[in-house]
C-alpha cells in the first residue's frame, strides 16, 4: 500500500489552478523528491495532502487515510518541517521539542523515550537548554527536525529543508534522511539542488501546476522527450565557457546548450561528429578545448522538458 | 484488507495512543505553557505592556481637571464706593474667581484678557451706586474669555449666581431687615461630594486601558506566529482553532487581570478613589469584557498579516471607545445614532460597572445587565473569531 496516492488531485485558488491534475504514488520507506520552481505547487500540493486545503478536483490519501473526510487522522500521523526556519526562536531547544510533543499529546514513558531518542538521533543533546534562535543553520535545521518526527510519525514532508545551510549541515541532515528511511520512515522532499533530487530513490517535477515528469532519476533521463531520437549529448571543457557558448548557439546542429560550471552541455544533432565541433570551435580560436559525450544529468532533465513546455 | 495496518498500525504502548483526537480543544495546554514562556522571555514586552498604561493613567489622573477654580479675573471698579466693593467681595469669596489686576479704564481691561492674563474681566460703572440707591438697574459688565468652554461656563454660571442673590438680598431688605433669603437651594452633590474629575475620569480610563492592552496583546500574539511562519507549522498539526486560540487568550488574560489590579490599586492609592462596592464583583464582572477585548484581538489577527496592521487596527478601534463609551462625554447628551453606537461598545459597560461599583457602591442586582451583554458580547466574539481562523485553515 502506498504511504501517498493521489489521482487527479486540482486545486484551485479561484480561477488560478494551483495543482492540476496530479496523480502520484509514493511507496511507504522510499524518499520521494519533489521538484519545480518556486510557485509550481509544491507547497500547496503538502498542504492538499495534509486537508488544508480542499481539492476541486480528484482525491488523494495519506496513510491510507482520505485527505479530506480523515484529515485530523493524516496530520496525527504526519511530520511537517517548512522550508523556513519555524520554530520559536525564544524557546530552548528542550521547551520546543517538549511543545510539540505537547501538541501531538505525548505523555507518560512514552514521551520520555521519544525525547530521549529524538535527542540522540539528532545529537541535540549539548544545545538542548540554548534557546532555538541562538542555533546555526543546520542544527535549527536538526532541531526542526526532532520536532517533525518527535511524534513517530510514519511520513514526513520535508519542504525545502535543506534552503540556505551550509553544504556539510546539508549533507549531515542527508545522511539522518537515509538513516530514517533505512527504518522505514517514508520522506517527501521538496528541494531545488539536483544533487539531492539525484539521491531520492524517486522524483516528481512539477512545473506551472502540472506534473510533468515522474520516477526514478535513471527513467526520467531516458524519456524520449529529452533525448530525442537523432541527438545526442557533449559536454565541452573550455576556458572561455561563456562566448563558446555563444558561439555554439549559433550553429545549426545545436539543439540546446547550456554552461555547467567550467563547461557546457551539448544537445546536439546526433549525425555531426564530435571531431566537427572540435574543428568548428578551433577554426574560432578556441584551442585546447575537451570533448566527451555524457549522459543527461537531472538538471538536463527538467531543463529540456521546461524548455519543451515552454516552445509552442 | 489486512495491508491496510501497515501504516495505521498502533506501535505506541503507553502514553500516547494513536487515536483520533476530537476534542476541540486539542493543543490547549501547550499553546498555553508555550505563550507562558513567550511572555517570560520578554521582560521588556511585558514591563512595557503593564508599564505604559501605568504612565498614562498618572499623567492623564494628574494632568486632567475639569473643575475650574481660581479662574484669573481682571478688575475695572469705575464706581470705588461701598456698594461696588461689596460685590466684588462676594466675587473674590466665592473661590471661583481670583483677581490678578486692577484696572482703571476700558482698553486695559479688554487688553488683559485678550492677552491672556484674565479670563475674566468685571467692570463696575461709575453710577452704580447712584442706581442702586435710586432703585434703578445697575449694569455690571462681566467679560468672559470663550475660548475655554468649560471656564466660560463655570465663570457665567458663578457670575450669574452672585448677581441674582446681590439682587435679591437689596430687593429683600428694602422691606425685611433680617439679611437672609427666604428660599436656599443647598445641593449635594452624592457619591463625589467635592466633584473631583479624578473620580469620574479613573474608573473609565482604567476601562479604556484595558482595552486597548487586550486587544493588543492577542493580535500580536497571532499575528507574530503569522510573520514567523510557526502558524503554518502548527496548522499541519492536530491542533484545533479552539485550542490554539483559548490557548493563547488565557495567558494574556491573565495578565490582564494582574494589570486590572494594578490599576485599581494605584486609582485608590494614589489618587484616593474611594472604591464603595465589592471588588471581588468588580473583578467578576471584568472577566466577559476581558474575554472579548482578547477575541476581538484574534478577530484583527485574523485579518492582519503584519504587526504593523494589527497595531493600527488595534489603535483604530481605541477612537470610538473613548469618545462613545461615556469615558470622557456623556452618553444622554450624544444625539441618537451616537447613542445607539455606543450601546455596541463594550467598553460602555464597563465603565457603567466601573463607576457603578467604585464611585456608587453598586451591587450585581444593579449591574446584572451589564454583566450579561458582556457575557454574551464575549461569546459571540470568541465564535466569530474561531469561525474565521476555521475558515483561513480549511
Amino acid at each position: 500500500m502506498p504511504a501517498i496516492s493521489t489521482q487527479d488531485l486540482t486545486i484551485k485558488f479561484g480561477n488560478f489552478t494551483a495543482v492540476d491534475r496530479v496523480s502520484l504514488q509514493v511507496e511507504g520507506g522510499e524518499i520521494f523528491g519533489f521538484l519545480g520552481p518556486n510557485g509550481s505547487g509544491k507547497t500547496t500540493l503538502i498542504k492538499a495532502l495534509c486537508g488544508l486545503l480542499r481539492p476541486a478536483l480528484g482525491k488523494g490519501t495519506v496513510l491510507g487515510f482520505d485527505c479530506v473526510t480523515e484529515a485530523e487522522q493524516i496530520r496525527q500521523r504526519v511530520g511537517y518541517m517548512s522550508q523556513k526556519f519555524s520554530l520559536y526562536e525564544d524557546l530552548s531547544v528542550r521547551e520546543n521539542i517538549e511543545f510539540y510533543a505537547g501538541v501531538y499529546g505525548l505523555s507518560g514513558n512514552y514521551l520520555k523515550r521519544r525525547k530521549d531518542e529524538t535527542i540522540a538521533l539528532t545529537h541535540l543533546e549539548p544545545y538542548l537548554d540554548r534557546r532555538a534562535g541562538k542555533l546555526s543553520g543546520g542544527w535549527k535545521q536538526r532541531l526542526a527536525l526532532a520536532c517533525a518526527f518527535i511524534h513517530e510519525p510514519k511520513l514526513l514532508f520535508l519542504d525545502e529543508p535543506t534552503a540556505g545551510i551550509d553544504p556539510v549541515a546539508r549533507r549531515d541532515l542527508w545522511d539522518l534522511l537515509f538513516q530514517l528511511s533505512g527504518r522505514g520512515v517514508t520522506f517527501f522532499v521538496t528541494t531545488h539542488y539536483m544533487d539531492e533530487a539525484e539521491r531520492c530513490g524517486r522524483v516528481g517535477y512539477i512545473y506551472l501546476s502540472k506534473l510533468i515528469a515522474y520516477g526514478t532519476p535513471e527513467e526520467l533521463k531516458q524519456m524520449p522527450e529529452v533525448s530525442p531520437m537523432g541527438t545526442k549529448r557533449i559536454e565541452i571543457d573550455t576556458l572561455q565557457t561563456s562566448s563558446a557558448l555563444l558561439f555554439m548557439k549559433g550553429k545549426d546542429y545545436v539543439r540546446d546548450a547550456t554552461i555547467f560550471g567550467q563547461s557546457i552541455h551539448l544537445l546536439m544533432d546526433d549525425n555531426v561528429s564530435m571531431d566537427q565541433v572540435k574543428t568548428d570551435l578551433k577554426r574560432e580560436g578556441y584551442n585546447g578545448a575537451a570533448l566527451r559525450p555524457i549522459t543527461p544529468s537531472l538538471e538536463d532533465v527538467f531543463v529540456t522538458l521546461t524548455n519543451s513546455l515552454n516552445e509552442p | 484488507m489486512a495491508d491496510d495496518n501497515i501504516f495505521k498500525q498502533n506501535n505506541r504502548t503507553e502514553g500516547g495512543p494513536i487515536k483520533a483526537r476530537t476534542n476541540p480543544f486539542t493543543g490547549l495546554l501547550p499553546i498555553m505553557r508555550k505563550e507562558a514562556i513567550h511572555i517570560r522571555r520578554d521582560p521588556m514586552a511585558l514591563f512595557f505592556t503593564v508599564l505604559i498604561p501605568m504612565i498614562q493613567l498618572f499623567m492623564i489622573g494628574y494632568a486632567i481637571n475639569t473643575n475650574v477654580r481660581n479662574i484669573p479675573t481682571v478688575i475695572y471698579d469705575a464706581a470705588r464706593t461701598q456698594e461696588s466693593k461689596r460685590l466684588l467681595d462676594r466675587f473674590v469669596n466665592s473661590d471661583d474667581f481670583k483677581i490678578v489686576k486692577y484696572v482703571t479704564n476700558d482698553e486695559e481691561l479688554t487688553r488683559e484678557i485678550v492677552a491672556g492674563r484674565a479670563k475674566v474681566g468685571i467692570k463696575i460703572p461709575p453710577d452704580y451706586s447712584r442706581l442702586l440707591l435710586a432703585g434703578e438697574t445697575a449694569n455690571v459688565l462681566i467679560l468672559i474669555d470663550g475660548s475655554e468652554s468649560s471656564v466660560a461656563g463655570e465663570a457665567l454660571n458663578v457670575a450669574n449666581g452672585i448677581a441674582m442673590s446681590e439682587s435679591l438680598e437689596r430687593a429683600l431688605s428694602v422691606s425685611v431687615t433680617r439679611q437672609q433669603l427666604p428660599v436656599a437651594a443647598r445641593p449635594k452633590v452624592l457619591f463625589n461630594p467635592d466633584s473631583r474629575s479624578a473620580n469620574f475620569l479613573i474608573p473609565g480610563m482604567i476601562a479604556v486601558l484595558m482595552q486597548m492592552m487586550t486587544v493588543l496583546l492577542t493580535a500580536i500574539a497571532i499575528v507574530r506566529e503569522r510573520e514567523r511562519g510557526t502558524l503554518e507549522q502548527l496548522y499541519m498539526t492536530p491542533i484545533k482553532p479552539l485550542g490554539l486560540m483559548l490557548g493563547k487568550i488565557i495567558p494574556y488574560a491573565v495578565v490582564a487581570y494582574a494589570e486590572t489590579l494594578l490599576l485599581i490599586t494605584f486609582m485608590r492609592w494614589a489618587f484616593g478613589v474611594p472604591i464603595r462596592g465589592d471588588l471581588l464583583l468588580l473583578l467578576l464582572l471584568v472577566t466577559p469584557f476581558i474575554l472579548t477585548m482578547l477575541g476581538f484581538g484574534l478577530l484583527i489577527s485574523t485579518r492582519a498579516n503584519t504587526y504593523q496592521e494589527a497595531t493600527q487596527a488595534a489603535f483604530g478601534t481605541m477612537m470610538p471607545s473613548i469618545f462613545l463609551s461615556g469615558y470622557i462625554f456623556p452618553i444622554d447628551t450624544m444625539p441618537v445614532f451616537f447613542q445607539m453606537l455606543s450601546k455596541i461598545i463594550p467598553t460602555t459597560y464597563l465603565i457603567e460597572i466601573f463607576r457603578g461599583i467604585i464611585l456608587r457602591g453598586a451591587n450585581l442586582a444593579d449591574l446584572w445587565k451589564q454583566g450579561l451583554i458582556l457575557t454574551m458580547m464575549s461569546m459571540i466574539m470568541i465564535s466569530v473569531s474561531a469561525m474565521r481562523f476555521n475558515k483561513k485553515t480549511q
